[in-house]
């Protein structure tokens, strides 16, 4: 049996998400919602009404559906790809099209590949015509089985982003199946963990599945490092930023020798921008000759306030003096911050409980 | 020069006339062939269990010989073009049918599943879908079939002067002008290759999805 007994309340206008390792019944359950697979026994009620209730072609172009390797018309332009469900739903080719060029600008595909064929694209791009496709007429609900999955990770971050960019502006209900646990956590509004038979294991908020797995096989499904992951959620706006530590790169030898004490071992040069350059000992900082070459690295700075306390302690780790660096969204420096005070902040932010309506950041 | 295209009257055809009759008579069974294999392909594709058997009978069918179709026919349909018609377009299904269901078969089950999820019916599916995709491998099939039936129409000569520029043969035989045999084998070989060449092409046509040579993905 592929999936038995499941029972899921699924949200409107939000990324519910099926994950589990492969064989548990994620797929099936998708494929039940636009009956491309009948179930034995039960029901599926979309929006109160038995999907059984209405034709099965009329049901299906109402549902986008976005699969692995998009699964895209080889033999059809871009822009007839995209315009696949209008046809069928009768618009005039011109309209269709229309909504198709629209929609490549939404997915984020430039025009001039509209005239162009499937095998010319990458597979990053490919899958961007696939969620355009899926989107082409507007359907309330979007059913997605593991989109993301033949794609390199770095395209794949681009597209996950996409999707929550696209989401915020649309607002759809969203079904997406994974077995990538990170992929769940970063895209899931609510987050169901199917285990082998079709059983659901768990279905819950991100942040809740972090904190509290219902069972050892959520647990080890969660991977090693969950609470490192969860710290996703903890927002690094509240972390206290120390700014006495940051010079300029043609800072004098007075205000060098003001800023080093016995709390601040390192001083933070940064160019005249106050972009960071790197770390230095006071001792060795002399004044009109700092160097960026001889400066000590200073990790990947952490974006102060969007960024989430996962970033801020990755900056601090990856920093050889264990401080990290807060910037703004252009890239310049606000503060640093030491291991000690990210410590804290977790600390208190986990005796708060807060975290659960944050949105995953990192 | 003159020997090579001066048609004894016998044949009540000039060298043009022949020409077009020829490709009539290869042209038309491959056609009947390809209207034929279509359905039969897509019971096979439908009914997996199907396809062995019916490969099976087109082989058999391709190995009885145009003499013994003749036999059979000639009481039926006289000596005609049809009786020279009948068996080449048996003999095609044995190309095309093979063509056409691993043409309809090589689509990925991704793209069907796809369509499926989009809302195409069956008959939508493979008219709009599997069909087109198959262009490639069907046409690959109609090459073979087209030029094997080109040369296999000159048979047609055994039963009455049927063979289009077959009957070359004969004549060149019964009147002592090997020229005219000359004639006949070298113009049924260019008329081979010239179909050949523009199935290629419509090929080229017909999918200007498909990658170019050396192009990549």
């Amino acid at each position: 049996m592929a999936v038995d007994r499941l029972s899921l309340e699924i949200p409107d206008r939000s990324i519910t998400v099926l994950v589990g390792p492969s064989g548990c019944g994620k797929t099936t359950t998708l494929r039940m919602i636009n009956r491309m697979i009948e179930p034995s026994e039960g029901t599926i009620l979309l929006d109160g009404v038995d999907i059984q209730k209405q034709p099965v072609n009329t049901l299906r172009r109402s549902m986008g559906y976005v699969i692995q390797n998009a699964g895209l018309f080889q033999h059809r332009s871009i822009v007839d790809n995209i315009a696949t469900v209008p046809r069928l739903l009768g618009w005039s080719k011109q309209r269709a099209r229309e909504r198709a060029a629209e929609l490549m600008e939404r997915v984020g595909l430039d025009s001039s590949l509209a005239k162009r064929y499937p095998y010319q694209l990458s597979g990053g791009q490919q899958q961007r015509v696939g969620v355009a496709r899926a989107l082409a007429a507007d359907p309330p609900v979007l059913l997605m089985d593991e989109p993301f999955s033949a794609v390199d990770p770095v395209v794949r971050k681009g597209l996950q982003d996409e999707l929550l960019r696209i989401q915020s502006e649309l607002g759809k209900t969203i079904v997406f199946v994974t077995h990538d646990i990170d992929e769940a956590i970063k895209l899931g509004t609510m987050v169901a963990v199917m285990r082998t038979g079709g059983r659901l294991a768990q279905y819950a908020p991100p942040a809740e599945l972090l904190t509290a797995p219902a069972d050892a096989f959520v647990e080890d499904f969660l991977g090693a490092d969950r609470g490192i992951r969860r710290l996703s959620f903890f927002p690094s706006g509240a972390l206290e930023l120390q700014t006495a530590p940051v010079v300029a790169q043609d800072a004098d030898a007075a205000k060098i020798a003001a800023r080093g004490s016995a709390d601040v071992p390192y001083l933070l040069v940064t160019d005249l921008d106050g972009k960071p350059l790197g770390w230095g000992e006071p001792k060795d900082l002399k004044a009109g000759e700092i160097t960026p070459e001889r400066l000590l690295p200073y990790g990947r700075p952490f974006v102060h306030g969007s960024d989430s306390l996962r970033a801020a302690l990755d900056g601090a780790v990856l920093s050889p003096t264990g401080w990290a660096v807060g910037v703004d969204d252009t890239g310049r420096v606000v503060g640093v911050v030491s291991q000690q005070t990210i410590g804290e902040a977790i600390r208190n932010a986990h005796a708060q409980g807060s975290g659960d309506d944050v949105r995953a950041a990192g | 020069m003159s020997g090579y295209f001066d048609i004894p009257s016998d044949l009540q055809h000039s060298y043009l006339g022949l020409i077009g009759l020829h490709l009539r008579e290869a042209l038309i069974p491959v056609l009947a062939g390809l209207l034929l294999s279509l359905p039969v392909a897509q019971l096979c594709v439908r009914f997996r269990w199907l396809y062995p058997p019916v490969l099976g009978v087109t082989t058999v069918l391709y190995a009885i010989p145009s003499l013994a179709f003749f036999v059979v026919l000639i009481d039926y349909t006289g000596q005609s073009e049809t009786t020279v018609m009948i068996p080449l377009a048996v003999y095609s299904l044995v190309v095309l049918v093979p063509a056409i269901v691993d043409g309809v078969r090589s689509v990925p089950q991704e793209t069907l599943d796809a369509a499926t999820a989009m809302g195409f019916g069956p008959v939508r599916r493979y008219l709009q879908v599997q069909l087109p995709i198959a262009v490639p491998a069907i046409i690959a099939g109609l090459r073979v079939a087209t030029v094997s039936s080109i040369s296999l129409v000159s048979v047609g000569m055994l039963i009455g002067n049927q063979g289009a520029l077959g009957n070359l043969l004969n004549d060149a035989n019964i009147y002592h002008r090997p020229e005219l045999a000359v004639t006949s084998v070298v113009t049924t070989a260019a008329l081979a290759i010239l179909a050949d060449a523009a199935l290629a092409l419509v090929r080229v046509v017909l999918t200007p999805w498909m990658p170019r040579k050396g192009a990549t993905r």
